[in-house]
């Protein structure tokens, strides 16, 4: 067996980046060639906005990707904000932690249930499921419906929020909007619990490799999503300004997409990196979950990002509770309703200036950079999304599993490869598309 | 009765009117109880390749590959539905054609622009013949499933073609001009309830232009108000750009 040649090119399309392809050669039982090519999306947000007005960035940037325009939002906003000097209210900071919850929740459940249910009950994809597992695609079609809903009250909509906007909220929630979510909220627990209790029969596949993980960091108590430092677990901390050097992008030859790297050859960002630098930030229902998945710090086992997400879920639904609790007890300020357009008002002052947002989405951190000139308007822009920043990594750890398992048929190795994949959750159509497999020399 | 089959194709966009779908919840089972679902990448392996009653598309028309593309899902569809703005009008990709093509590329990509073909942006019904229109950014569902149901039955469906101002006033908006800042709402196609409006925010014309829009009397409001006609001008630009390929 050791001899053997494998060729594995796996093909599909991802979402936001557009074409992927993982490319796997083994010649006389040695590894030869080990890729994951992702082609950045040909769609020039960047170069778009140059010449737009600062207040327009958010509703453009959103639509970069469907699944994470909260995120994209959030991003966006706190890159003009920093670039424009604002510095938003507590209530502002709230509400926003809220709407990140939304999507963090809306994104995982859609991860695991198209994931984790075909590849535990052995099937394709999810289709199948509709007939011979009914209950289960009607719980994950019920849960993406109330993180919809939860959205649609809060921001007007999930695709493309509306009322979520540089200096706060054109529209917010009214005592009986803050009642509707709080029992939808609420009202989602036992499929929650449903949620963790199939996650739990899920067998992931024994692999480790040690690498760095990057997430958000901060000094309090708070899990860190919206806001924090950048840090790493090989111990690197520093502001968001200064984030291209916690990148370090490069271009590598054989692809067309750039790599990241900071003080390894590559980092992952993700469900896992964030647990792995603050799990003991969690609320205490999200470390129980963890407990019973099997999860601790720091895990190197990338198949239990999905695991993470679980934890996150529970995580996101249990302080998004609180935050909506909070607000039905201290009403919120109606006063900080606010109407901007374009800021034809010159309702808020604009500076020249240059700034970052850095948001955990929920496959990562997720950042924008704006440069703005004396009017507002963008001058330049800068967008480094989650999955870019993992593909190194992905290869690496490629590299170490198919050598381990090369004993497997072609099938194994190909389902081990592709689970590998996925479950760093680099989008759902690439999680969920049919992959194109070849072998050679068998 | 053989039920219909239906596709679902996408381009150059952020996949969010797709998504729209999931959003339905359980409700969706019901519409894929009507049809017979036979290509759907974002959440099926399997792959038709034949002919379809109805093809769904999502997205833009950007690069030579999808001009190809395109062509051949036109020839094996019996309808084709453009879904979403990115499909009916260019959408937001269409801010694209602001700029020289090498500019922006470079911009983005440095040396590794040639990694990148890349054409103006296109709306669908620029490249092949569109039968059926859902506008929005994103779709709005009920009129989606409206015109998924003429599709099937064959008859024509006409989106709505006065100014979302009608909607907005029955939703009992203040005007945006009445606060001070500049509204696209008197020259976007309606459809949409105002969504925008609604939620406190302004119209960016994401529906498209209606198609005798009363640019005199939208200029007498702007005038009116004092707003630089540039920065509307530019506003109309964010969706509507490939309106001058038509
Ligand atoms: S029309 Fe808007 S929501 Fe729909 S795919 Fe295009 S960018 Fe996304
Ligand atoms: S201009 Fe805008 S805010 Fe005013 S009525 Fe029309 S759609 Fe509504
Ligand atoms: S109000 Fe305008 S921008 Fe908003 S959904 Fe309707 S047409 Fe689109």
């Amino acid at each position: 067996m050791s001899k053997r040649n494998v060729k594995i090119n796996v093909e599909y399309l991802t979402r936001v980046e557009g074409h992927g392809n993982i490319v796997i050669n083994v010649k006389n039982g040695k590894l030869e060639t080990c890729r994951l090519d992702i082609v950045e999306s040909p769609r020039f947000f960047e170069g778009m906005l140059r010449g737009r007005s600062v207040f327009e960035a958010q509703h453009i940037t959103s639509r970069i990707c469907g699944i994470c325009a909260c995120g994209h939002t959030l991003a966006s906003i706190q890159a003009a904000e920093a670039a424009l000097g604002i510095t938003p209210s507590e209530q502002t900071i709230q509400l926003r932690k809220l709407l990140l919850h939304y999507e963090t929740l809306d994104s995982h459940i859609l991860h695991i249930y198209l994931l984790v249910a075909p590849d535990l009950l052995g099937v394709k994809s999810f289709v199948p499921l509709i007939n011979t597992h009914n209950d289960l695609v009607r719980r994950a079609l019920r849960m993406k419906k109330t993180c919809n809903d939860v959205c649609d009250v809060l921001v007007g909509r999930h695709v493309h929020p509306i009322s979520a906007i540089v200096g706060g909220f054109t529209k917010l929630p009214r005592p009986k909007d803050l009642e509707a979510m709080h029992a939808m909220l609420t009202g989602m627990r036992p499929d929650m619990e449903a949620t963790v209790e199939l996650a739990l029969k899920l067998k992931f596949p024994d692999f480790e490799r040690d690498t760095e993980y990057v997430s958000l960091v901060s000094d309090d108590n708070e899990y860190p999503m919206l806001m924090g430092d950048l840090g790493s677990t090989d111990g690197v901390r520093m502001d968001k300004k200064d984030y291209r050097k916690m990148t370090n992008e490069f271009v590598v030859p054989h692809s067309s997409a750039k790599h990241a790297k900071l003080s390894r050859d590559s980092y992952a960002v993700g469900a896992l990196a964030r647990f792995n630098l603050n799990s003991e930030k969690l609320l205490p229902k999200a470390k129980e979950v963890a407990a019973a998945v099997g999860l601790k710090p720091k895990c190197i086992n990338p198949f239990l990002n999905t695991a993470a997400q679980l934890v996150e879920c529970v995580h996101c639904l249990e302080d998004a509770i609180a935050i909506v609790e909070h607000f039905m007890s201290t009403p919120l300020n109606y006063d900080e309703e606010i109407v901007v357009g374009l800021n034809e008002q010159g309702k808020i002052p604009v500076r020249a200036g240059n700034g970052v947002g850095a948001v955990e989405v929920p496959r990562g951190i997720l950042f924008h950079n704006y440069v703005t000139d004396q009017n507002g308007i963008l001058t330049g822009a800068n967008c480094i999304i989650p999955t870019n920043q993992n593909t190194g990594n992905i290869e690496y750890d490629l590299m170490k599993l198919i050598p381990e398992i090369l004993d497997r048929t072609d099938e194994e190795i190909t389902l081990t490869a592709e689970m590998l994949v996925r479950s760093y959750d680099p989008c759902i159509s690439c999680s969920a598309h049919l992959i194109d497999i070849r072998f050679n020399g068998r | 009765m053989k039920k219909p089959k239906v596709a679902f194709f996408d381009f150059a966009c952020c996949e969010g009117c797709q998504l729209q779908v999931a959003n339905m919840g359980e409700t969706v089972l019901d519409v894929l109880g009507l049809i017979e679902v036979v290509e759907w990448r974002e959440v099926m392996s399997e792959k038709w390749g034949k002919k379809v009653d109805v093809a769904v598309v999502e997205g833009s028309i950007t690069d030579p590959h999808a001009v190809k593309r395109i062509k051949k899902i036109r020839k094996r569809a019996g309808a084709v539905i453009a879904y979403g703005s990115c499909a009916t009008i260019g959408g937001v990709n269409g801010m694209k054609n602001n700029f020289p093509l090498e500019d922006i590329k470079h911009y983005v990509y440095g040396d590794s622009h040639r990694f990148f073909p890349t054409e103006q942006t296109k709306a669908v019904h620029q490249v092949v013949p569109v039968d059926y229109f859902v506008h929005g950014c994103p779709v709005y569902i009920p009129e989606f499933v409206a015109v998924l149901k003429a599709a099937l039955q064959g008859i024509p469906y006409y989106p709505p073609d006065y100014p979302v101002c009608v909607e907005c006033k029955l939703n009992e908006n203040v005007c945006m001009y009445d606060r001070g800042v500049s509204c696209l709402g008197p020259v976007t196609r309606a459809g949409c309830n105002s969504w925008c409006i609604n939620n406190g925010n302004i119209c960016y014309g994401c529906r498209g232009m209606v198609s005798n829009p009363n640019e005199k009397g939208a200029q007498d409001v702007i005038a009116k108000y004092k707003i630089p006609m540039e920065l509307v001008l530019n506003k109309m630009n964010m969706y509507n750009k490939c309106r001058e390929l038509d």
